[in-house]
């Protein structure tokens, strides 16, 4: 198993290299007035996937020459990867105790909040209205595993509220749980507020008033053995620019 | 000459297996190896790879026959078909039937509707996901045996009398006995060892669908020597079960 995952981190580590080198390299050869340059590495949640992807671009516009690489995984295998000695930039966390797994690091800042909301397939056809419903046998539904961070957000949610889940399955993190409703196949899941936002096409949300009882904090820092320093510096600066908390905002995030 | 490559090739294949030993922590190993949890999820695993196995075996031997011995239109394209499981990913596989047998798939829609039975979440589900991703090692195996056995037995068995059932069973089966053990053996270490298309169209609950390979990758998030333990605990199942196999089967074939 373990061999299986070194395996298919490589081929993941490989794939990103390979996007960062797809992009036109001739645009670093234009060299300006910043002091940016070369290839920024970002190691982000993968709840940040979109939000981040987009903002990367945003930054490669605003820095030519510059070029940012991503890899988006769940917080708690990159922060594993970090001290491992991948080479990384900057790291993106959707928890703060992944965050303080990884030594080797500047001051974080908690750049976003996010919180839990319910999922459900399109016209709701389980007939949901809330966390009550999570404890009826009679209906499919999936949580986040309470090893990855959605659990966590969700296990409090539910002592808080005094409920027992009856769930299904336990996914291994927040997008799997989210495909399991988005086909159809449970009637209900938690996730976080900004995968509900992001697939509006195929699932509809129900917010519930105790979803205040889970707060996620994202925080961000630069790594001190970081390859490229001033371009983690810029980079975690940009993600707390105005410009940069307008993508998140769009995308569902709170600020903290 | 070959010397050199095969001990490199052996050593490739072996060191991450030392890796593993040598982070396992095991000073703590006993406490961490008798919680409910490993033996629950490990016995789910060995149920269901056998399970899978058996599946497999009854689906894959005539699928086999077919392939060998059948003469029909494309069927080379249809050979391709079946080996398509070994090289989509799992989690692919696990996607497509989900898309074909999920609640909202088309069969499972059906069973759900006139039976009010969906195979998603249950170790029923486990075991169709094992048995997808599996089942093209055994088909190999046991059509590479059959083309390789002499089809002039068969023809004198039936020259003798013997109905085409007689035939496969008393005469081809054991002509093919170690491609179909070499098969089997395979196709159970794959099903045990199967992750991305049980996680995907099975889901993940302690008892009824957690696998060995699952509480491995869950334990990972949190607690790396915990995946280390149940790591090992998998890799010493497997190797004796495989090794007896090998010595009661093979070796009395032989």
């Amino acid at each position: 198993m373990f061999r299986r995952t070194a395996l298919a981190a490589a081929v993941v580590a490989l794939t990103l290299t390979g996007c960062g080198t797809d992009q036109p390299a001739a645009s670093s050869q234009s060299g300006d007035g910043t002091a940016v340059s070369g290839t920024v590495t970002v190691f982000a949640a993968a709840s940040l996937t979109g939000t981040f992807t987009k903002l990367g671009k945003d930054f490669e516009a605003a820095h030519p020459g510059v070029k940012v690489v991503f890899n988006f995984a769940g917080s708690s295998a990159l922060a594993q990867q970090i001290n491992q000695g991948a080479p990384a930039d900057v790291f993106a966390s959707a928890a703060p105790k992944n965050m303080d797994q990884v030594t080797d690091k500047g001051a974080p800042t908690t750049f976003v909040t996010n919180s839990l909301e319910i999922a459900v397939p399109k016209g709701n056809p389980g007939k949901v209205t809330g966390l009550k419903d999570f404890t009826d046998k009679n209906r499919k539904i999936a949580l986040c595993a309470a090893q990855v961070p959605c659990g966590v957000a969700a296990d409090k949610v539910f002592k808080a509220v005094g409920l027992t889940p009856q769930p299904d399955s336990l996914e291994q993190d927040v997008k799997a749980a989210l495909t399991k409703v988005s086909l159809g196949e449970v009637d209900a899941a938690l996730v976080y507020k900004t995968d509900v936002l992001a697939a509006k096409d195929k699932v509809d949300g129900i917010e519930f008033p105790e979803a205040g009882k889970a707060i996620n904090e994202y925080p961000i820092a630069t790594l001190s053995k970081a390859p490229n320093a001033a371009g983690a510096k810029a980079f975690v600066d940009y993600v707390l620019s105005d410009k940069g908390k307008a993508v998140l905002a769009a995308a569902g995030f709170n600020a903290p | 000459m070959l010397l050199l490559p095969a001990l490199l090739g052996l050593a490739f294949l072996l060191i991450p297996l030392i890796g593993l030993l040598a982070r396992a922590p095991w000073s703590t190993l006993p406490s961490r190896l008798f919680s409910a949890d490993v033996w629950t999820a490990l016995r789910l695993s060995l149920v269901c790879a056998t399970a899978a196995t058996v599946l497999c075996l009854l689906l894959g031997i005539p699928l086999a026959w077919l392939l060998a011995r059948g003469e029909f239109p494309g069927r080379g394209l249809i050979r391709a078909l079946v080996t398509v499981p070994l090289v989509l990913p799992p989690v692919v596989g696990g996607v497509a039937l989900l898309l074909v047998l999920g609640r909202r798939g088309l069969v499972g829609e059906h069973l759900d509707t006139w039976f009010g039975f969906s195979l998603p979440f249950t170790t029923a589900g486990v075991i169709v996901a094992e048995a997808f991703v599996a089942m093209p090692f055994l088909v190999i195996s046991v059509e590479g045996a059959l083309r390789a056995a002499d089809p002039r037995y068969e023809e004198a068995a039936a020259t003798l009398g013997a109905g085409r059932w007689l035939t496969f069973r008393r005469v081809t089966l054991p002509s093919i006995a170690p491609g179909v053990v070499a098969g089997t053996v395979l196709c159970w270490a794959r099903a045990l060892g199967e992750f991305g298309a049980t996680i995907t169209f099975a889901g993940n609950f302690p008892g009824r669908t957690t696998t060995m390979p699952l509480a491995v990758y869950l334990a990972l998030e949190t607690d790396p020597d915990v995946a280390v333990v149940l790591s090992l605990v998998l890799l010493l199942v497997s190797v004796i079960v495989l090794a007896s196999l090998r010595e009661r089967w093979i070796g009395g074939l032989r």
